[in-house]
């Protein structure tokens, strides 16, 4: 991969709550290269979303504790003034949401929508702003752009909203594109259009894209590298390849055993991970995945370190095989 | 859009046709008259010739017809307790007063219940919002003649900076030159119940919107604060206060009998009850078609805000996918 564009060290994010500190982020270090996809997986809870909206500081600041650091384009994006992560924002990283539904504002035209980072950011006027609204929504596929901007969201369907998201994510043309489960809400036929353009859009804008999902076979098809997190770690990282064939966490190897796969009898039951996730006020002091993992061993008791079994292909497991 | 306002005055019509229906069948079926003898008797000739002199003596539907016959020309005939005027004359010269209490009220109680509101909102949980929290539940419980007195006593009686009550010395006070000071206690205590359910309902409305997917959208585009809320959280916010909130004006703008006695204004609000407690018919049948016409007109008003406010509802709108 070619040059670090972001630099992700140890970052910690935790909740303080009247029942106790919940630990939703617990120390992930990554780095997103320019024009890749990483994709971070993991279940609901697991904490990839609060990882990633934490690196845009869109928690507020009195909700939640940050600790690690964040370098991005020469600065630490944890140690920013409030006026300068504002200046970042929706201009040098941008964000699409899970549901499109809701992520729009109903009372506002889109257009007004899709411009208004622009004008924030570079100061354009209306004018000019307008017609490169109308140019974003004819790159992201919406047919009579001209006429269209001036409609409202409930004029739209659900994978067109995302297409909207999407081009007024890119208004500014980010260097890097945040998607939050951009395509949960969506069905199918919708998603593989969405992902489809995302590739597209990564070859002719050059930007990088951080995917949260927890849908593996989107993964596949997208991503070139892979972070599977849990508990609010990152359990293993590999090229997206690499992950698919050679799965050394025992989470991994579950979630890839829990898909359906065209090859098993249909009468098979899915595979399930069983058990629930820990309890993250009350954080294990042992290996986070212990009480479902099914390889246990004694050394389990105490938490697993980084192992690199590839220079690219990193697990936090006790047992873990070198090839 | 004019069709459909054309449509709704038709329908408001129908709707004061219900209620002058209404208010005269209840009305005439309370027992007791305008001209029942209290203070001595009357000869039952001169009594007789009273009740034919208004119509009394008619049956009840021929009254209704004969009143409202006048009534649609804008004629409401003679209040029975003051013959020398008539009920139009009366309404207007008493509403013109109410009316400047009323409207001064609202600017109060809406200008500064939004202000409180937005404040508690942005600063969710807040020791101001605990107070504005506090300060509206009181304002809602306590009732409005109660703070009038408290008012009365401190700022009149004990400072003696305001006066006590009247409503300028030539009935004028908020008109051309007659800027007084009078008005200044009752609208405070006028203002502070609805301007505690403004300042709740504010609050309630902005947090809801400020919790919305699109605020967060609005945020991770890098808008300033200020923007985020003016752009995003308040157009959002005046959906649900349009529908709660216009209520109050029909209510401010048609004047409290508590109010006015407690400051001397000789305004509309006490002929909601001495007119019914006299049964004069006249001014019963006027101050509920007023009250009534004056909510069809404020519901009308608030369908039409929705349409500027919120595209979805917007009629006409071509709604593709």
């Amino acid at each position: 991969m070619g040059d670090t564009l972001l630099e992700v060290e140890d970052l910690h994010v935790h909740f303080p709550t009247p029942d106790g500190v919940v630990k939703a982020v617990n120390g992930i270090s990554y780095s997103l290269a320019k024009q890749e996809i990483l994709a971070i997986v993991g279940e609901s809870g697991s904490g990839k979303s609060v990882g990633v909206l934490s690196l845009l500081r869109l928690i507020p600041d009195r909700d939640c504790h940050l600790r690690g650091s964040v370098h991005f384009e020469g600065s630490d994006l944890l140690q920013l003034s409030d006026v300068e992560m504002r200046e970042l924002r929706g201009n040098r990283i941008a964000m699409v949401f899970q549901d499109p539904m809701t992520s729009l504002n109903p009372v506002l035209r889109i257009g007004d929508q899709i411009q208004e980072s622009i004008i924030e950011h570079q100061g354009i006027s209306e004018k000019v702003a307008k017609n490169r609204a109308i140019e974003l929504l004819e790159l992201v596929g919406i047919p009579e752009a001209e006429k269209r901007y001036r409609h409202y969201p409930h004029q739209f369907s659900g994978g067109m909203r995302q297409r909207i998201m999407i081009a007024a994510g890119l208004a500014c043309e980010p260097s890097i594109l945040i998607a939050d489960e951009p395509t949960t809400a969506l069905d199918v036929t919708i998603q593989a259009q969405i992902i489809d353009l995302v590739k597209k859009l990564r070859r002719e804008i050059g930007m990088s894209v951080i995917w949260i999902t927890h849908d593996l076979g989107i993964v596949a098809g997208l991503a070139d590298r892979v972070a599977v997190m849990y508990a609010g770690k990152i359990v293993e990282f590999a090229p997206v390849d690499e992950l698919f064939k050679n799965p050394q966490h025992p989470y991994s190897k579950g979630l890839l055993n829990s898909l359906p796969r065209l090859d098993t009898r249909s009468e098979e039951p899915l595979e399930a991970i069983e058990g629930f996730p820990p309890n993250l006020i009350d954080y294990p002091t042992t290996c986070p995945f212990l009480e479902r993992c099914s390889s246990r061993t004694e050394q389990c008791q105490t938490p697993p370190a980084q192992q690199a079994l590839t220079p690219s292909h990193q697990v936090w497991c006790h047992h873990a095989v070198k090839v | 859009m004019l069709g459909y306002i054309f449509g709704r005055i038709l329908a408001l019509m129908m709707i004061l046709l219900a209620v002058s229906v209404i208010v005269f069948a209840l009305m005439h079926s309370v027992p007791g008259g305008p001209f029942d003898e209290r203070k001595g008797r009357l000869p039952p000739a001169a009594k007789a010739n009273i009740l034919k002199k208004y119509g009394l003596d008619q049956p009840v539907w021929k009254q209704y017809i004969n009143y409202m016959s006048h009534a649609v020309r804008f004629d409401f005939g003679i209040p029975y307790q003051r013959p020398h005027t008539t009920v139009a004359k009366l309404i207007s010269k008493s509403w013109a007063i109410t009316v400047q209490v009323g409207l001064t009220t609202i600017v109060v109680a809406f200008g500064f219940g939004i202000l409180a509101g937005i404040y508690a909102a942005y600063h969710q949980n807040s020791w101001v919002d605990t107070l504005v929290t506090f300060v509206s539940s009181l304002g809602v419980t306590v009732p409005n003649f109660v703070v009038a007195m408290w008012l009365i006593l401190i700022f009149a009686v004990s400072l003696n900076w305001l006066p006590m009550g009247g409503w300028g010395s030539s009935g004028q006070c908020l008109i051309d030159k007659y800027f007084c000071t009078d008005w200044i206690l009752p609208v405070i205590a006028y203002a502070i119940a609805p301007m505690a359910i403004v300042a709740r309902y504010t609050r309630a409305s902005i947090v809801e919107v400020m919790g919305e997917d699109y605020v967060r959208t609005a945020r991770a585009k890098g808008l300033s604060e200020v923007k985020v809320m003016r752009k995003h959280v308040f157009r959002n916010a005046q959906i649900p206060m349009v529908t709660a909130l216009g209520t109050e004006i029909p209510n401010l703008i048609t004047g409290s009998i508590f109010i006015e006695s407690t400051f001397r204004i000789n305004g509309l609000g006490k002929y909601f009850v001495t007119s019914t407690l006299n049964r004069d018919y006249p001014m019963i049948m006027a101050t509920f078609l007023l009250v009534a016409f004056l909510w069809g007109i404020l519901y009308l008003l608030t369908d039409i805000a929705y349409t500027m406010i919120d595209p979805r509802v917007r009629l006409g709108a071509k709604s593709l996918s």
